[in-house]
Order: structure tokens, then sequence, then C-alpha cells
């Protein structure tokens, strides 16, 4: 599992490394342009500093979290530092989980989110994203459906909560201070939310399943 | 002596503001500056900044005074990221003018309580009036 959990992560790194120009150019549109920038320097160093032959996915997950604290630069340097922080404590000792982890880290990482940027769904960030992607899950979950099934319906409700940031105004962050302005534009840090989900499950169905 | 840290996006801001600080201060200061990314690209680094809170604090605590956005986000995230029991305070306040103000509270033997308040007292200053 060791080797999974690296490979997921390079997954995921490589897919927000290749959309660097696209999220800068969202970025662009209502905020200050660094979104795309900011994350793919911090992933090329998690990429950099990923440790390959450790076990416990807690560990790994943390040592992400620190690296994109300190390399990140922008907001998202401590978001997504709290998202792989609290995701690793989710799955803290472990070296392999279940859909239901998943969900556990998922459920950690919306709560580490809403505390470090002190906002709430429907405010135009990532947690348009990431919320309807947690209760598609655990619905699709409840229903028992495959992982598979499952994966998908969390991915398709974190594309269209992306959707929906197009049609409201931003009130956090650099692009609050467009207001109205802001409507029209899908946000920068959902749409990088639904490329790590997306990455993920691409990584279970081309890996795992 | 209560420690103040300076956290901006930009190195050569964080220096400025350091300057100016230090300067109304006088030699016997814990004021440290904090900015930019290490390559010295713009941005805040949370990891940096949790060592600068542990360099400057001397027992007193710290007064941390952030510049836009991410600055503050960063800096909460130091404090989250301290190992020891150190008390730190985000002030609420322009980070220039609360640094210099800070700073004199700081070094006339203010309490960490007084020097927040000493920073805080920058943001009602009118420079017109």
């Amino acid at each position: 599992m060791s080797a999974k959990i690296y490979q997921c992560m390079e997954k995921i790194g490589n897919d927000i490394i290749e959309n660097k120009e696209f999220l800068t150019d969202l970025d662009r549109e209502i905020g200050d342009a660094d979104h795309g920038v900011n994350m793919a320097r911090g992933f090329t160093e998690v990429l950099a500093q990923l440790p390959q032959d450790e076990e416990d996915m807690g560990k790994v997950l943390k040592k992400v979290g620190m690296t994109l604290l300190s390399k990140v630069g922008g907001a998202s340097g401590p978001l997504y530092g709290t998202a792989y922080m609290k995701a690793a404590g989710a799955v803290a000792g472990k070296t392999s989980i279940t859909l239901l982890d998943g969900k556990e880290m998922l459920a950690a990482v919306i709560g580490g989110v809403k505390m470090r940027g002190k906002a709430q769904r429907g405010e135009k960030t990532m947690l348009d994203a990431l919320e309807p992607a947690f209760d598609a899950l655990t619905k699709a979950m409840e229903e028992g459906k495959s992982t598979e099934e499952c994966l998908e319906a969390m991915c398709q409700a974190a594309e269209e909560g992306v959707e929906f940031t197009k049609t409201i105004r931003a009130t956090k962050g650099r692009a609050s201070y467009l207001g109205e302005r802001s409507i029209g534009h899908q946000d920068p840090g959902a749409t990088s939310s639904l490329i790590t989900l997306r990455a993920i499950q691409a990584f279970y169905l081309n890996n795992l399943k | 002596m209560v420690g103040i840290l300076i956290v901006s996006h930009s190195k050569k801001a964080a220096e400025g503001i350091y300057e100016l600080a230090v300067q109304m201060a006088g030699e016997d200061h814990r004021v440290l500056a904090v900015g930019g990314m290490e390559d010295g690209s713009i941005g805040t680094d949370a990891i940096r900044i949790k060592e600068g809170i542990e360099k400057t604090n001397d027992g007193d605590g710290v007064v941390l005074l952030a510049d836009l956005g991410s600055g503050i986000l960063s800096s909460q995230m130091a404090i989250d990221l301290l190992e020891e029991d150190i008390a730190v305070e985000i002030a609420d306040a322009p980070i220039l003018e609360g640094a210099v103000s800070a700073a004199v509270q700081a070094a006339i033997g203010g309490t960490l309580k007084e020097v927040l308040e000493a920073a805080e007292l920058a943001k009602q200053i009118s420079k017109l009036e």
C-alpha cells in the first residue's frame, strides 16, 4: 500500500501542475492570478519530498501538508496544508484504507478548511466543491452503490459545485473585493479541489479497481 | 520583553517595517521580521512564521502583525503548529503603524496585553486630524 499512497499523491500533484495555467487564468479573473503558480510550486516540492517507502498514510499526508504550508505562499498554502494535515489525522497509522476511511478523511478536510478559512458553503470557495462531494459520497454509500459509482457521484457533485460557484459572489479572500463582479467566474480553489477529487477517482480506476 | 513579529508577503516590506519599528524601539528590542517565501518570492510561509515566533519569544509572549489575506491565515496556522506553549496575539491593526506602536510599548516594558492594545490603537489614529 505504501507505494500506492505515493502514486496517488503523484497523480494529484501532476494533475495540479498540469492545470497550472488554467488555475492561474481563473484566478486572474477574480483574484491575484497566483493560484495555479502557487499550487504548482507547492506540489512540485511535494513530489520532490514525498517519502516513497513510508507505509503510514498519515505520515505521508502530514508531510504533504507541511510541504504545502511552506511552499505554496498564498491563502491556499494554509488551506490545503490544513486539509492534508486533517486528512492525515483521519488515517494516522493506517497502511490501507476503505471507502469509509475516505469519507472520514473528506469530513476532516471540510472541517479543517472551515475552521482555517472561517468559511461556509455558498461563499465561492473550496467548500462549494468539497461539501456537495461529501454529501453525494455519503448518499451513494448509504444506497449501497459500488465504490466506482460512489466516487463518480462524489466527483459529479463537486463538478456541479464548481459550476455553482459561477452563479454566486465571493465573500471570502481576494475575490471578495470584487463583490458583484465576481459573479460569472468559477472559483479557482473549488476548481483545484475538483481536480484533486478527480485525480483520486482516476487513481482508483487505474490502480485499485 | 514582549516579542514583535512582523509578517509580510514581501521580504522588502517586512524588512522596511522592521527598520522603522526598531528605530523607534531602540537597541534593546525583540522585533523580528518574516517576509516572503524562503526563495525570496512573494508569499507567506507558516513554517517560517512559526520559527519566527519561537525565536522572538523570551517567555513574555509575542504580538504578531501581518499584512493582507494569507498573512493572517498563515500566522494562525503557525500558532496551531507551535509545540511549545507560547502566548501569541495577532494584532488587528495596520502592519506598519501597529508594529511601530507595539515596538515602542514593548521597549518600555509593556505586558503582552498592553503591547497588543498599543498595536490595535494604531488603527484608530487619524493621520489628518
